[in-house]
């Protein structure tokens, strides 16, 4: 690899990786709390939210960062505390190993895995562990519940998210991300290449599924019962404060953040505009501007998304426990199965 | 006879030895603690290590697809529910009584055999043999062309296997 016509050794590619994956979760979770959960939310509450840290309030995220580092790190007695303490950095760190599948560019690639949506549907299940022994190790009737809650809630709608994703595999004939990014924009719809082939467009049916099921995962209202907070307090984050607050604060919006790309990879085309539009036969052709400008490309498509989830979120009231999982188990999976059956068929038939 | 089991082709991949060596000792390490924790919770968290590490010597020997399989089945799927169920019936904080099984010291002999077997059985099996690594690396469509074409009749055997136990649960679970 070289930069800049600068040969870099492996070191400092590894260096330049774990900085950009860095940047990867962190800078869209910035975005998305500044822009949706400060601004958009007031906005739709008749309100300005926080305008007195910088420029409309621009600083206020900092501000906040600091507020909660300075707090102090409690730990209840009877909590079981290695597990207590370690639990936040598992499910932040879940949401790192994610980042590490998703292409930005022809070349800038973290890896190039073959398996690389399974990949990302495997490492997503992790953090389900360390949101069960956060609830259990806080010694906390609400927190045990809510882990409890999260747990099955996660499971129930982890099938349908991968189920969804079966669908856009099938058509674009690999489970490699970069893979399905070209299969993507190389595509045309009846001969017309103008826009590539997104497949939102084949596979509404798998998308509608996938943003459901991403909601949940994310347990962002209307799935939120695992915090619900007039239920639970706060459920399995109840007795958490400071700094490991703050950890399972940007592992909320961070993996917000990282399904949307996701999603934007699998449905909207990921990095890549049409291929058409400046006449590249395929991916080896495709001229070196694109590793800058793709990251700009998939920042907007995933900022798309984010919308939606956080629309959703501030629209919505919160679903009962036995509606979620009824949602999950006889409405989801089988229409995600029905949508594979379907794709399957005509892939095989046309 | 020792060096040439424990490592993979010898001088070429010095970096994967180390690895395999650390991943190992840390596995056994955890696997340890798993049958002397006093908490059955804990128990189950260094089962996690456990397999995990298992799916980190999977990325070692270069199978991508089988690594994955393991954390998204047993990390992901299998030590959840395990979890859960635990956390459902028993959800202690602190050290229990009475966790071993009165017969535990004769499964230190059982173990010891299948190591025995085991062992015995992939060397006279393979010896110092050299396994190929796989041109271009596209191992997840080799294993899903073996799957649908030879191994198809015990595919399929799997999965009604795995039916028959979905159906089993429901069932059981059924209250009326």
């Amino acid at each position: 690899m070289s930069v800049l016509a600068v040969e870099v050794p492996y070191w400092g590619q590894s260096l330049l990786r774990v900085l950009g994956g860095i940047v990867a979760v962190l800078l869209p979770a910035g975005t998305i709390v500044y822009v949706f959960l400060f601004k958009m939310m007031s906005f739709m509450q008749s309100r300005l939210g926080p305008m007195e840290a910088g420029p409309y309030g621009s600083m206020q995220l900092f501000a906040e960062v600091g507020k909660w580092l300075q707090k102090e790190d409690l730990v209840p007695d009877g909590a079981d505390k290695p597990i207590f303490k370690i639990a936040p950095l598992i499910v932040l760190g879940s949401t790192f190993l994610l980042v590490a599948a998703i292409p930005f560019g022809p070349d800038a690639v973290f890896t190039n895995f073959s398996a690389g949506v399974f990949y990302a549907l495997a490492v997503s299940s992790i953090s389900v562990i360390g949101i069960l022994i956060a609830g259990w190790s806080s010694a906390n009737k609400y927190s045990l519940l809510g882990g409890l809650r999260a747990a099955g809630q996660l499971i129930a709608y982890e099938l349908p998210l991968v189920l969804a994703v079966v669908g856009v595999v099938i058509q674009a004939g690999t489970m490699n991300m970069q893979g399905i990014v070209v299969a993507q924009n190389e595509g045309s719809m009846f001969g017309w290449d103008g826009l590539g082939n997104p497949f939102v467009i084949t596979q509404f049916i798998g998308f509608v599924v996938f943003m459901i099921s991403v909601q949940a995962e994310l347990t962002q209202v209307p799935f939120d019962m695992p915090v619900a907070e007039s239920e639970l307090v706060s459920g399995y984050m109840t007795e958490y404060s400071g700094f490991r607050f703050l950890t399972f604060f940007i592992a909320e919006f961070a993996t917000a953040g990282v399904f949307s790309l996701i999603a934007s990879v699998l449905f909207l085309g990921g990095w890549g505009i049409p291929f058409a539009w400046f006449g590249w036969d395929g991916i080896d052709d495709v001229s070196n501007w694109m590793n800058v400008a793709g990251p700009l490309i998939l920042f907007t498509k995933m900022m798309l998304l984010a919308f939606i989830i956080m629309w959703v979120r501030f629209s919505y009231p919160r679903l009962r426990e036995d509606q979620l999982q009824t949602f999950a188990w006889k409405f989801l999976i089988p229409l995600s199965l029905a949508n594979i059956a379907v794709t399957a068929i005509l892939k095989v038939a046309v | 006879m020792m060096v040439p089991v424990l490592l993979a082709a010898s001088e070429v991949n010095v970096a994967l030895n180390v690895a395999f060596g650390v991943l190992a000792v840390v596995m056994i390490g955890a696997a340890l603690f798993v049958v002397t924790t006093k908490n059955v919770v804990h128990a189950a968290l260094w089962l996690v290590i456990v397999l995990s590490g298992m799916a980190a010597q999977y990325l070692l020997a270069a199978a991508e697809f089988v690594a994955v399989s393991q954390v998204l089945v047993y990390v992901g799927a299998v030590m959840v529910l395990f979890l859960f169920g635990i956390m459902l019936t028993r959800a202690q904080i602190g050290a229990e009584g009475n966790l071993n099984n009165p017969g535990w010291a004769l499964g230190i002999p059982v173990a010891l055999l299948l190591l025995g077997v085991m062992g015995w059985a992939i060397i006279d099996l393979f010896g110092d043999q050299t396994i190929e690594e796989a041109p271009g690396g596209a191992s997840t469509q080799a294993i899903s062309d073996q799957i649908l074409s030879p191994y198809l009749a015990p595919f399929l055997a799997i999965t009604f296997v795995l039916l028959a136990a979905a159906i089993g649960a429901i069932v059981l679970a059924r209250k009326d």
